[in-house]
């Protein structure tokens, strides 16, 4: 059985299709290994070679991780709840209510969307505390420690811009208190409110503004900043492991 | 061979050392039309982002005869966030919007004052601060009569807290 498995795969290999996505021989050896690594779109910020010490990281380490996975999971139960969710009054009161209790599945898409929103602020913060506790932030690292105080700004501005959503009376008053803090801002504050708000209060203009920000420009903005962050761990020498004491700690 | 021209490059002019080199020239052009079209763009990107046409209540608005309101009321109208306060010297227009962060307040008949529900500030029925958060105390916008004896309410013109309509 495994004999046939394997001689079907490299039947496989032999195919032109197989040959003309994968441009190289079987990954047998560190040399052919790395290149896989590189010539890959989606591996080849991942370093060729890991020290062993870097694999033996506490929980905390996956912090990081775990962020981009709850991004993830947001970023697909989103689109999933953007299927029955207009950005209108009064619908989108009425399609909340309608994923709630009508919809199948609707109200486990939506609770998940939810948690995992608060979870991943949470998760950006304990990240953050971890790396800034660790020194994860001096040289050669400091761009790449801007690069994830902006995501943590796109991450809660994220979570701003999905309150509004449900449009429900926290919804409403939250943004309305949110945005009069807008306005406090000297000589452009109230400009920068309007400009928000698509007006002087929290209406149908705000939502649509609100939603567009929600599900297309602040995930793209963050899509790249991570790719970026991803990226630079890489660039600047791998993660931050610092040896352990006498106690194994 | 005497005849051969030397090729010279860049072709020196009348004045070479002050000349500005074609190559420079284009970038400087190139870089100066891009950045006139980058500004225009956010210009009219601004401009397309400030709505022109505002489906919002209308700021001034007509809030019936004045016999509607007995004389020390306060009437919370809904739909405008404003209340009108009769008193026995006159009428008073006074927000309903907190400015504190914008919630709209109640008026408490039982406790004879106006509080917001979002964060405690409380006000006396003329607007004046009782206690905090909020750094000031309600505005007055404009009220006057109209010809055919209506109240009429001008939320784009504030007043002092003082001037009370006499009717």
């Amino acid at each position: 059985m495994a004999n046939n498995v394997t001689a079907l795969l490299e039947t496989l290999r032999e195919t032109k299709v197989w040959k003309s996505i994968f441009r190289r021989g079987p990954a047998n050896s560190n040399r052919t290994r790395s290149i896989a690594v590189f010539g890959n779109l989606f591996l080849h910020w991942m370093p060729v070679k890991v020290r062993e010490k870097a694999l033996h990281v506490r929980a905390s380490y996956y912090l990081g991780s775990i962020s981009f996975f709850l991004f993830l999971v947001l970023t697909v139960t989103g689109i999933l709840l953007m299927f029955y969710y207009h950005p209108a009054a009064p619908n989108a009161y009425r399609d909340m209510k309608d994923l709630q209790f009508v919809v199948s599945n609707g109200v486990f898409l939506r609770n998940l969307h939810r948690l995992a929103a608060h979870l991943m602020v949470f998760m950006v913060f304990a990240h953050m505390f971890h790396v800034f506790y660790r020194g994860g932030y001096k040289p050669p690292h400091q761009f790449n420690w801007v690069v994830g105080v902006v995501l943590l700004l796109v991450t809660l501005f994220l979570s701003y811009t999905g309150y509004l959503l449900p449009w429900d009376q926290l919804a409403f008053w939250a943004v309305t208190v949110g945005t009069n803090i807008i306005s406090a801002m000297p000589v452009i504050g109230d400009k920068v409110k309007f400009l928000l708000l698509g007006g002087h209060i929290v209406g149908e203009n705000a939502l649509l503004r609100f939603y567009v920000l929600h599900v297309v420009i602040l995930p793209l903005v963050a899509f790249v900043l991570i790719g970026i962050h991803f990226w630079r761990v890489q660039k600047d020498g791998g993660l931050t492991v610092k040896d352990r004491d006498s106690h194994g700690r | 061979m005497s005849d051969t021209k030397e090729a010279t490059f860049p072709p020196a002019g009348p004045s070479a050392s002050n000349d500005v080199r074609r190559r420079d020239f284009l970038n400087q052009v190139t870089v100066g039309a891009l950045g006139i079209a980058g500004l225009g763009t956010v210009a009219v990107t601004y401009q397309y982002f400030s709505p022109n046409v505002l489906f919002e209540p209308a700021t001034q608005f007509r809030a019936g005869t004045p016999d509607l309101y007995p004389i020390h009321s306060v009437t919370f109208l809904q739909d405008q966030q404003v209340y009108i306060v009769r008193m026995p010297e006159g009428f008073y227009a006074v927000s309903a919007v907190c400015t504190h962060l914008g919630c709209v307040t109640q008026w408490k008949e039982e406790a004879q004052m106006i509080a917001c529900p979002c964060h405690g500030s409380k006000f006396k029925s003329d607007g004046v601060k009782i206690e905090g958060p909020a750094p000031r105390p309600l505005p007055h916008f404009g009220i006057s009569l109209t010809p055919d004896g209506e109240l009429l309410v001008d939320k784009l013109q504030s007043v002092k807290n003082t001037q009370a309509l006499r009717v």
